[in-house]
């Protein structure tokens, strides 16, 4: 009888920490997410009235006037993206295609192992190398050592990857085009790559959107610009790198304007990652 | 190109499956034999595949290989265009005849072997990022044709002959995935025939589709052999009973016995044969 | 089909498919193989030149200031005295403060995430955390200035105080931008990867462990702590080591918030500094070569350190992460 209701209380013992346990871990999972809803809010909430037509199409005004927009700002973005992309795609993508494709299984361990290494590397240390390698050595900061230093941190991203989704198409195609004669880079190139491209390109766009809003490895490569550059070798605006400069500022009417961008960075990003989302979309059903 | 001669060979020679091995390389008997396989084996890695088998493929027939699964069919059906490689560390002895030239030999390029051998496999495998049309004359393209109407010519010609022209002709744009199985397999052939090879190797192409689908694609082994030599793996009985002309019999790597199907199928003269063909093992 | 053609016809259309195709050259096999691995190659390169070139800009502050670099606590610019133990002092208290409130957050929505909740919310709250994920350092450091630090100033501090002001931590005036500030954002910026990363590993359990459990008549929670954390232990220690990596680096958004004072104070409420932070404040207002040099040095400090961090964490996530590679046709 004792023996019976013991048994009893430790099962509602256990019955009531089975509950805690999923409370307690449900109220954390709120905490983690819960950054992005207040960050949304303030975004809107300050951004917002400060997103017209002036920011799209305006110059930054001098200090002490209003208004003004980040026109060359997210022009030097996107001229520093396209720069990034010609160095990290064609790197991170082929290198991808060796890992997948070629070599040795203890190497390609050995390059994915440091590919992640470097995956971690603060992304101002990038920053500063470029500074020492292209800065110092050509006398000035210019939107070349800015694209250069987001590049470099596009490669270990895309490279690992493209390494994953070439994996993932099925060894039947490779055989089907070998079969028929074909050489093996052009079934590397036209055929499994071509299988894959939908997972290389999501790669691709992840990867720009990361470096998209880097800050820290523009500081002083790109330097930023408060007027138009049209040069790549000289010093170039880039949003993040405004919003950085209007936040740290002593003026209200600046602090509207790097909410502002920050609303239009924050929705590219999104943008992309929706872009993305849709392009993956039933890749669990169908191979790849 | 093909070999239109309607090949009968003396079963004597084909039959002759301890044959020597001392026989001279160059003095080699013309067609009507395809392939001269003589004493290959194949290792991978530390572990051998297939062990010293020889045997002799007749052109314009059809040879069907069986054997429990894990007997080396597969291995040794690729070996005859080179496909065994793609696993690291392969190794071959031996030596394979394709119209009496060593496919093995230094000069030889694997994907020249693969052009006049060529291959439909146990899964259909369209590509799927292509179209129908292109899925067929996607081996021409890679392999640098150019000509558009030498193109179409193929396409149509070879849709034609793997019995799948009248039912996608107006969908040559549609995906290639969007067949059925069965068509799927089909395409697959097409695809494999443009390139206009000699000898078709199929490593068990039906296992995985429906009886009706099935009968389709033999009733096509059927008419195609009357163009192309064709070897096909097959782990269903019943089937290379129906399509194939000589059965090779692979039991752990080693060719147990070699000859004319119905020889085979009535009156083996190994045990293990006849344990295999009657369903007591495997 | 056989009957032979006029020569100027076959050029025009060719017979055969065998007369049509190019012969395969064995070049561009090569040549493709040898492009990729230089493209894969690009990686270790890069590690190394990363390294060399950070070495090679520290190297007359490495021969002046040698060991005492770590571990003196003047930086003075003017008068050329450079010690690099207040930065390492804020980055170590910040990353820790980060890890403190991150670790159990992530590794329980993890747990909530793989083991206890309901199905349908699970990919909804995974977007999310990927979405916190997406949102770049400098944005964070923006409502970091505007939103938390005045919040933070305004009640946690002031209760922190109340409470806990006895201590050394929580004892001084409160200014907002301070080490704590700086520890909370990082925690912010490192709750989605190892929450993704904890995920992970949790998934990569084998349900035979947790099916064990069931049988044995344990609830969801026992199950989740017998069989899975157990378990698990390595892998989520190698999540939260990765996180220490990213907390180590994070450059923007801790720069934005933490006060950027060069000092070490027991108190949290005191404004910090950290090895990133310098580096992003300082470089391009270093005017002398010996500043540059230190600022060099501290870059070289932080790659080390999280070279030998990642090294780590990777070390210990290895058995999770390495696909397998055998490409096998058979």
């Amino acid at each position: 009888m004792t023996m019976h209701s013991s048994r009893a209380d430790n099962h509602t013992w256990r019955k009531i920490m089975n509950a805690l346990a999923s409370a307690t871990t449900f109220v954390s999972a709120l905490l983690v997410i819960a950054p992005l809803g207040l960050i949304f809010f303030h975004l809107l909430a300050n951004g917002a009235s400060s997103v017209n037509w002036a920011f799209f199409t305006h110059l930054p005004k001098p200090v002490g006037e209003a208004g003004g927009g980040m026109v060359n700002a997210i022009v030097g973005s996107l001229e520093l993206l396209a720069f990034a992309s010609a160095i990290g795609i064609p790197i991170g993508v082929l290198g991808g295609v060796y890992l997948a494709e070629y070599g040795t299984a203890r190497a390609n361990a050995l390059l994915r192992f440091v590919a992640d290494v470097l995956n971690g590397v603060p992304s101002i240390t990038f920053g500063v190398v470029v500074y020492g390698l292209v800065v110092l050595r050509f006398k000035g900061f210019s939107a070349y050592a800015g694209g250069l230093a987001l590049g470099l941190i596009m490669v270990p991203l895309i490279l690992r990857t493209t390494e994953e989704v070439i994996l993932l198409v099925p060894n039947g195609y490779r055989e089907a085009a070998l079969a028929l004669g074909v050489a093996r880079w052009k079934t590397i190139v036209y055929i499994v790559m071509k299988t894959a491209s939908k997972g290389i390109i999501t790669g691709i766009l992840l990867a720009l959107a990361r470096v998209g809003g880097e800050t820290a490895p523009l500081l002083f490569t790109a330097f930023g610009n408060r007027f138009w550059n049209h040069n790549l070798s000289e010093p170039i605006a880039a949003l993040p790198l405004q919003i950085f400069t209007y936040a740290i500022s002593p003026y209200d009417d600046w602090h509207r304007q790097a909410w502002a961008g920050a609303l239009v960075l924050v929705t590219g990003i999104f943008c992309v990652n929706v872009l993305v989302r849709i392009l993956t979309r039933g890749r669990t059903t169908s191979a790849v | 190109m093909v070999n239109l001669i309607m090949a009968s060979p003396d079963p004597a020679v084909v039959e002759h499956v301890e044959r020597p091995a001392e026989l001279s390389p160059t003095t080699e008997p013309a067609p009507p034999l395809t392939f001269q396989v003589k004493n290959v084996s194949i290792w991978y890695g530390e572990k051998r595949a297939i062990d010293d088998v020889t045997l002799d493929i007749a052109s314009n027939a059809v040879t069907a290989i069986i054997g429990p699964s894990g007997c080396g069919k597969s291995t040794f059906l690729r070996c005859l265009n080179r496909m065994h490689e793609l696993v690291p560390k392969t190794r071959v002895e031996g030596r394979v005849l394709l119209q009496g030239e060593d496919l093995y030999s230094s000069t030889v390029d694997p994907a020249i072997v693969r052009r006049r051998v060529g291959m439909v496999f146990q899964k259909s495998n369209p590509f799927p990022t292509m179209s129908i049309g292109e899925n067929v004359i996607i081996g021409l393209r890679l392999n640098g044709v150019r000509n558009q109407k030498f193109l179409n010519e193929r396409l149509e010609k070879s849709l034609r002959m793997a019995a799948l022209w009248d039912e996608v002709k107006d969908d040559l744009h549609k995906s290639g995935t969007s067949l059925s199985g069965g068509q799927q397999q089909r395409l697959c052939i097409a695809r494999a025939l443009a390139v206009e090879p000699e000898v078709l190797l199929m490593d068990e192409p039906c296992s995985a589709l429906d009886p009706i689908a099935t009968a389709k694609i033999e009733e096509l082994i059927y008419e195609l052999k009357a163009q192309y030599t064709i070897v096909t793996v097959t782990h269903n009985m019943q089937q290379a009973g129906r399509i194939s002309d000589f059965t090779a019999f692979l039991y752990m790597g080693r060719l147990i016995e070699f000859g004319s199907t119905t020889k085979i199928f009535t009156n083996p003269s190994q045990k293990q044969t006849e344990d295999y063909i009657t369903g007591r093992f495997g | 089909m056989e009957i032979a053609t006029p020569p100027a016809a076959a050029s025009l259309a060719p017979r055969s498919a065998a007369q049509a195709m190019v012969p395969p050259s064995r070049f561009g096999d090569k040549a493709f193989e040898w492009l990729t691995l230089a493209m894969a190659m690009a990686v270790v390169l890069l590690v190394i030149l990363i390294g060399w070139q950070l070495w090679r800009g520290s190297s007359l502050a490495v021969q002046k200031f040698g060991f005492h670099f770590l571990t003196t606590s003047t930086w003075d610019p003017v008068t050329e005295q450079f010690g690099a133990l207040p930065f390492i002092y804020g980055t170590l208290v910040s990353s820790f403060i980060a890890l403190l409130i991150a670790v159990p957050l992530s590794v329980a929505t993890a747990v909530y995430l793989t083991e206890l909740a309901p199905l349908w919310i699970r990919q909804p709250i995974v977007s999310l955390i990927e979405m916190l994920a997406a949102i770049p350092s400098v944005i964070l450091g923006l409502w970091g200035i505007f939103v938390m630090i005045p919040w933070l100033r305004d009640y946690p501090f002031p209760l922190l105080k109340r409470f806990f002001g006895w201590t050394p931590f929580f004892s001084g005036p409160i200014y907002g931008t301070s080490m704590l500030a700086g520890g909370i954002i990082i925690a912010i910026m490192i709750l989605p990867i190892i929450t993704s990363v904890s995920r992970e590993i949790l998934r990569s359990v084998p349900n035979l462990q947790r099916e064990a459990a069931y049988a044995l008549g344990a609830t969801r929670w026992e199950v989740t702590r017998i069989a899975v954390l157990s378990y698990a232990r390595k892998g989520l220690f190698g999540a939260v080591i990765l996180g220490l990596g990213r907390a180590l680096g994070e450059t923007m958004a801790v720069t934005m918030v933490i006060g950027n004072t060069p000092q070490i104070a027991a108190s949290l409420f005191k404004p910090g500094y950290t090895l990133a932070s310098v580096i992003a404040n300082e470089f391009t207002e270093a005017t002398t070569d010996i500043y540059l040099q230190a600022l060099f040095e501290i870059g070289l400090v932080l790659f080390g350190v999280t070279i030998l961090v990642n090294l780590i964490a990777q070390l210990l996530l290895k058995t999770l992460t390495t696909t397998s590679t055998t490409r096998a046709v058979q």
